[in-house]
């Protein structure tokens, strides 16, 4: 059976993974892309260009701290000169009075400004930034100020579970029209970082509860976006919805990979855009065909009715957790591998251990 | 919301939202944040209307006319639209 091709609807673009922040859940790979192997403003741009023919709707500018690009605002300008939406993921501690105008003159659409916790020391703690949440509530302010639609995301650990009410108060206050209550997702540093950040079952229920009296009480005025840590569900997520369904990510140095955590995935080349056409490793790609579609799924996914639901869950937490990207996700209670996410659950630590923090490794390291 | 919604009222695209066409698989479909919702046909021609000057009652009388359709008919479908839209920060009055 031959796999239907969809056009990508979206793409999210890493310009870099340098940032000023240390976020220990951060989702880029533990293995960041230093500056000079950061793709070129015209690699950039063809992305773009190739995106757009193809049928991409929104580009997500991230990184990274894509405020680390000075040719952000050029980028973004192109983007809407091909009709895209134009949507900034940033941690707000660039984005100032001198350098936010250039980004609205440039056509921006949208920001997601991203907070650590509504408690500042404790949002110090986590991004490794003194200063930075004054920063960051300015850029709020600016970016309401103008009128550009606001979206606060804050991503929820175990130390920052119980003030969910205080957050959502916090993105009314300050003028945003959405609002993400994402619970980590564990690749990457926040699987590095698991056993500190994992909330408890009871914690998940309280944020639950947080998150579904808000919707009620600021309905029309705030969309709340809310993701469970799947740890916790007996069903699991549609990854991507879908393998190389809807969404592109393209690293910093130019890979092009069905999700931000897919440079896990053992065993398979990484296309990258100096090399080859977007459309055609799209379409052609081992590591866009391998997980495409349904054709490839193991049992009990195979012969499961929800396999063009949740298409099989999340590769890359296949292989964290199963050690086997090719498994059902063991999120599923029908996985064979269930019991092992149970086992990460019954064995947290009373007290969480001291976070790995994001950074660059160490050149001794890379050449040891 | 909805109280405050009448003929008179003019309505706009909350800003960062917009319709546009989708070239490559030939549909409308409305640009908001972090999302793209697809109209149905009708809400299409009604979104197709909004440019920030039309009231409602002018929306709802050039539908109704193009589609020979009585007004008051077209005009209950198109105020549950939007104040649903707006519900959902598509629109704003």
């Amino acid at each position: 059976m031959t796999e239907t091709i969809l056009s990508p609807m979206s793409l999210l673009a890493e310009l870099t993974h340098r940032c000023p922040l240390q976020c220990p859940y951060c989702s880029n790979p533990l293995a960041l892309e230093p500056r000079q192997n950061e793709l070129s403003t015209a690699e950039w741009i063809s992305v773009l260009d190739q995106a757009a023919e193809m049928g991409v709707l929104q580009v997500h500018f991230s990184g990274g701290e894509p405020m680390s690009r000075p040719d952000l605002p050029e980028l973004i300008r192109h983007a809407v000169g091909l009709g895209l939406y134009t949507n900034l993921i940033t941690s707000g501690v660039l984005l100032n009075e001198k350098t936010f105008p250039a980004l609205v003159e440039a056509g921006l659409d949208h920001v997601q400004l991203s907070f650590q916790d509504i408690d500042t020391a404790n949002a110090e703690l986590v991004g490794g930034m003194k200063g930075a949440q004054a920063r960051k509530i300015e850029a709020a302010r600016l970016v309401a100020a103008d009128g550009m639609p606001l979206t606060l995301n804050f991503v929820i650990y175990r130390e920052n579970a119980a003030r969910v009410p205080q957050m959502l108060e916090a993105a009314v206050q300050m003028g945003a029209r959405r609002v993400e209550i994402a619970h980590t997702q564990y690749y990457g540093w926040g699987l590095a970082n698991r056993e500190a950040l994992m909330p408890t079952a009871a914690q998940l229920e309280q944020t639950t509860e947080a998150v579904e009296a808000a919707r009620k009480k600021y309905e029309g005025r705030l969309t709340i976006d809310y993701v469970t840590p799947d740890y916790y569900a007996d069903r699991p997520k549609p990854c991507m919805g879908g393998w190389g369904r809807r969404f592109i990510n393209i690293s910093p140095s130019g890979r092009v990979l069905p999700c931000h955590a897919a440079e896990t995935i053992p065993n398979v080349a990484f296309p990258d855009v100096k090399h080859d056409t977007l459309d055609h490793i799209w379409r052609e790609a081992p590591l866009f065909t391998m997980f495409r579609g349904t054709d490839w799924m193991p049992q009990p996914c195979r012969s499961c009715d929800q396999r063009e639901k949740d298409w099989g869950g999340c590769r890359c937490q296949a292989l964290a957790l199963a050690g086997d990207a090719a498994a059902t996700d063991p999120v599923c209670a029908r996985a064979p591998d269930h019991e092992r996410v149970k086992a990460v659950l019954d064995t947290l630590p009373a007290e969480p251990p001291p976070f790995r923090y994001r950074r660059y490794a160490r050149a001794t390291d890379e050449v040891g | 919301m909805s109280a405050d919604l009448t003929d008179d009222s003019i309505i706009r695209f909350a800003r960062g939202v917009r319709l546009q066409h989708d070239r490559v698989r030939e549909r409308w479909i409305i640009q908001a944040p972090e999302r793209a919702f697809i109209p149905d046909p009708i809400a299409a021609e009604v979104l197709k209307l909004v440019d920030g000057t039309r009231t409602l009652g002018q929306i709802i009388a050039d539908l109704a006319s193009r589609f020979a359709a009585p007004v008051d008919v077209i005009g209950r479908d198109v105020h549950v639209m939007v104040t649903d839209l707006m519900t959902r920060q598509v629109l704003v009055a």
